[in-house]
């Protein structure tokens, strides 16, 4: 709950500004952000109050700690007054059209507004920009060396990425240039809202590049549901950048990652360590001492080591292929990597199908 | 730009389009008489030219490398010359434009459909995105052509020239002045077949004249000279004409006592310290006739864009910077910005980024100014230095080229310095 929580403390949210439009076709979403904006919310909120379930609805946002998690949070927190779908959960995810024509254009504006916040690079998400010039390395060359062909200009040609708590889209749109089918979800809607009608304008994206706001369990019921898609449905590799820091439920999280992930699928994670420099840096340098973020919006508890996540995922059918740490230098502005991974790391496991679960299981 | 970029394997699929005010220059057959307008490329150009498969080409059509460079002062003694030591190696290539344009041009033709060209096209209007896109403005540039058609391209390549327009709408400001100076260019025919293969360089009072050679019997002029002077020189009718080419590069009228003195004590001192250094003259030849109408001048400047970038659009050539052809390097530094460009964009394309964000376009920028500036300055300085006669300032540089000839190692970090960099 650390970012409810942090809503809590600072300031009281204006009741105009909440939103839970879980439920809602295009049409109906439409009709309600120009209601919105007669302030008309209340009736809305009525209509659409969703119970409350699913373990990974603290995706709320893709924040980690690490100085990108910081400025993040900073943003997300000058944002509030929009940024408030983050109590929504339920069960069916919301789809719509990135189409400029069903959009009233008073709402586009005032998005367009917060997306210049995370598409600015030199803005407040500047780290989580500079963070692509690992992470997009990271993914690609881990995917390539897994791959035979070779796609000259859309070297991940073929492959279907699931980009989870996607945020603005910041890492969904470079995975998708390079020709991989991403599909980038979270929870904030409005985030969702940012990032397709950013990807909206490039035609080398529209195609690649879609975005639902809902949750990762969601998604992994739905596959569920329809059980004869699913192999249609499944991905060959998930990202899960600045995320698993927000997890209530990691055991679920790395069930649901399986179950959407094709046999031998790649699973990325990048987030934050649970050391004492780690603690020292997110809660008692940036929320006590600098107030750059308000206090609680990391919950230390939730940060996880290295190996906690590695004995996790590996009982959860994932082998491990490497971890790196990630340094963050705050004044040239540039991610390195990193023997240590005291503070930030990144992480590449491969899910494994039964038959070499069992034969690492017997090598091992 | 555009073959290079659309050769490159990372850039695979990515549109690309030329717009090219011109025609379609093509060369079936090489024309017999050499054209006036040519270019020195060093082995790095060549490089990036062979990169794109141009060179190929070039080599078949007509080009020429020189092996040594001579300079010298009118006003003194002093001279110096840049070689391989071997002379094996070639350290420069002169060829015509038109040679390089139909060499270029050739491989647009063979490259995929994702390359293309629009002849005879003019840009009337372009619109600027804004970085962070507001509501109302275009997220892409937006280019407006005579014909009514409008295009949107995430980044813009601004390579039109001294007098860019792009440079112009963007408001980029400009450092720029005219040099009392026009070039004279010419083909010269010498009066003797030899191997031809050094380019020779005098400094006069008025401005450099320079042979460059085309052929073993035939040279390009280019005289930079006051621009009365340039005119009455094209005035005069052949033979004078031819005259005043040889005593141009004979005539030691502006050669003073006080300094020939001076500057052989100095030579002679060094000679002492370093005996086997330095390297021996060597007399230009000389010119019997011009080619048929080929006498044509332009004026002469110099010109530095403060930016090379905006978001969106980046300037490349004589776009971004024009220098005097004294160095022969207006080209070379164009090829460079292609080559660092390229390459950029490529690895930029590579880690999934648009291709217009300012990262890299950034880092374009400090790489070239960082290379593009010291060079301007130095060509610009060594313009002003030999525009004089004054004692003061002839001793000053006679003692300067002296001794740098006499330093190898200064001489090849001055000349290889240059090649290594535009071999990036």
């Amino acid at each position: 709950m650390a970012v409810e929580r942090r809503i809590a403390l600072t300031a009281p949210l204006k009741p105009d500004s909440r939103r839970r439009n879980k439920d809602v076709t295009p049409d109906e979403c439409c009709e309600m952000f120009s209601n919105k904006f007669g302030g008309l919310m209340f009736g809305f909120r009525g209509l659409k109050a969703t119970s409350v379930g699913g373990a990974i609805q603290r995706a709320a946002s893709r924040s980690g700690f690490s100085w990108a998690a910081v400025c993040k949070q900073r943003a997300l927190w000058q944002q509030r007054s929009v940024c408030t779908g983050m109590q929504r959960t339920g069960n069916i995810c919301s789809i719509r059209s990135a189409s400029h024509t069903t959009v009233d254009p008073g709402e586009v504006k005032r998005f367009q507004l917060l997306a210049n916040k995370w598409w600015d690079e030199e803005g407040d998400f500047a780290a989580l920009h500079a963070m692509n010039d690992l992470r997009v390395p990271f993914v690609r060359d881990n995917l390539l060396n897994a791959q035979r062909e070779r796609h000259p200009g859309k070297p991940l040609a073929g492959l279907r990425i699931l980009d989870v708590g996607c945020g603005g889209g910041l890492l969904t749109e470079p995975l998708g240039r390079l020709g991989a089918t991403v599909l980038g979800i979270d929870p904030v809607e409005d985030s969702i809202r940012i990032a397709q009608l950013h990807s909206s304008h490039d035609p080398d994206l529209r195609d690649r590049v879609s975005y639902r706001a809902c949750t990762l369990e969601e998604l992994s019921g739905e596959g569920e549901a329809e059980q004869e898609e699913q192999t249609e449905t499944q991905f060959d590799a998930i990202v899960a950048s600045e995320v698993v820091e927000h997890l209530a439920d990691l055991e679920t999280f790395a069930i649901s990652c399986s179950h959407v992930l094709k046999p031998g699928g790649s699973l990325f994670i990048t987030t934050i360590n649970k050391t004492n420099l780690s603690y020292a840096l997110a809660i008692v340098v940036a929320e006590q001492l600098l107030h750059i973020v308000p206090r609680g919006t990391h919950d230390w508890e939730k940060f996880v080591s290295p190996v906690e996540l590695e004995r996790l995922l590996e009982s959860n059918g994932f082998l491990v292929q490497s971890v790196q740490g990630m340094l963050y230098n705050p004044i040239s502005g540039a991610w390195s990597w990193a023997n240590s991974t005291a503070i930030n790391y990144a992480l590449h496991a491969v899910k494994q199908d039964d038959e070499t679960n069992h034969h690492e299981a017997t090598h091992n | 730009m555009a073959c290079s970029l659309g050769m490159d394997p990372n850039l695979a699929g990515k549109k690309i389009l030329l717009l090219e005010a011109g025609h379609k220059k093509v060369m079936d057959s090489v024309p017999d008489t050499y054209s006036t307008r040519v270019s020195s490329i060093s082995p790095g150009s060549a490089t990036l030219l062979s990169g794109i498969g141009a060179w190929e080409h070039i080599t078949r059509m007509r080009y020429k490398p020189y092996k040594r460079m001579q300079v010298w002062d009118a006003c003194s003694d002093a001279l110096i010359t840049f070689d391989k030591e071997d002379l094996l190696d070639e350290m420069a290539y002169i060829v015509e434009n038109d040679i390089v344009v139909a060499a270029i041009t050739r491989q647009l033709d063979a490259l995929p459909e994702n390359v293309q060209v629009k002849y005879k096209s003019k840009v009337v209007k372009y619109t600027w995105p804004t970085p962070h896109h507001a509501a109302e403005s275009v997220p892409w540039v937006k280019v407006t052509l005579a014909n009514g058609e409008t295009l949107e391209t995430k980044l813009l390549i601004g390579a039109d020239g001294p007098n860019s327009m792009v440079r112009q709408k963007l408001g980029i400001p400009t450092v720029k002045w005219n040099y009392d100076q026009s070039a004279v260019v010419a083909v010269l025919h010498l009066s003797e077949s030899t191997e031809n293969n050094v380019a020779w360089q005098r400094f006069l009072p008025t401005g450099p004249i320079a042979m460059l050679p085309l052929s073993d019997t035939e040279s390009s002029l280019v005289w930079s000279t006051g621009h009365r002077l340039a005119e009455e020189l094209l005035e005069l009718d052949e033979e004078s004409f031819v005259d005043a080419v040889n005593s141009a590069f004979w005539s030691n009228e502006n050669q003073s006592d006080l300094i020939e003195t001076a500057g052989a004590l100095f030579r002679g001192a060094l000679s002492a310290i370093m005996p086997s250094a330095g390297s021996p003259r060597q007399l230009p030849p000389s010119v019997a006739g011009i080619g048929p109408k080929s006498r044509v001048m332009f004026p002469l400047g110099i010109g530095h864009a403060s930016e090379y970038i905006r978001h969106r659009v980046a300037l490349i050539g004589d776009a971004a910077h024009r220098v005097h052809p004294l160095a022969g390097q207006g080209a070379n530094l164009g090829f460079g910005d292609v080559a660092c460009l390229t390459q950029l964009l490529s690895q930029a394309a590579f880690n999934g980024k648009d291709l217009g964000a300012i990262q890299h376009l950034l880092e374009y920028e400090t790489e070239r100014q960082r290379h593009n500036l010291p060079m301007m300055t130095a060509i610009d300085l060594m313009k002003r230095l030999y525009s004089t006669n004054a004692a003061p300032v002839v001793l000053l540089r006679t003692f300067g080229l002296q001794a740098t000839n006499m330093l190898p190692t200064l001489k090849v970090s001055f000349h290889t310095s240059e090649r290594t960099r535009s071999s990036l």
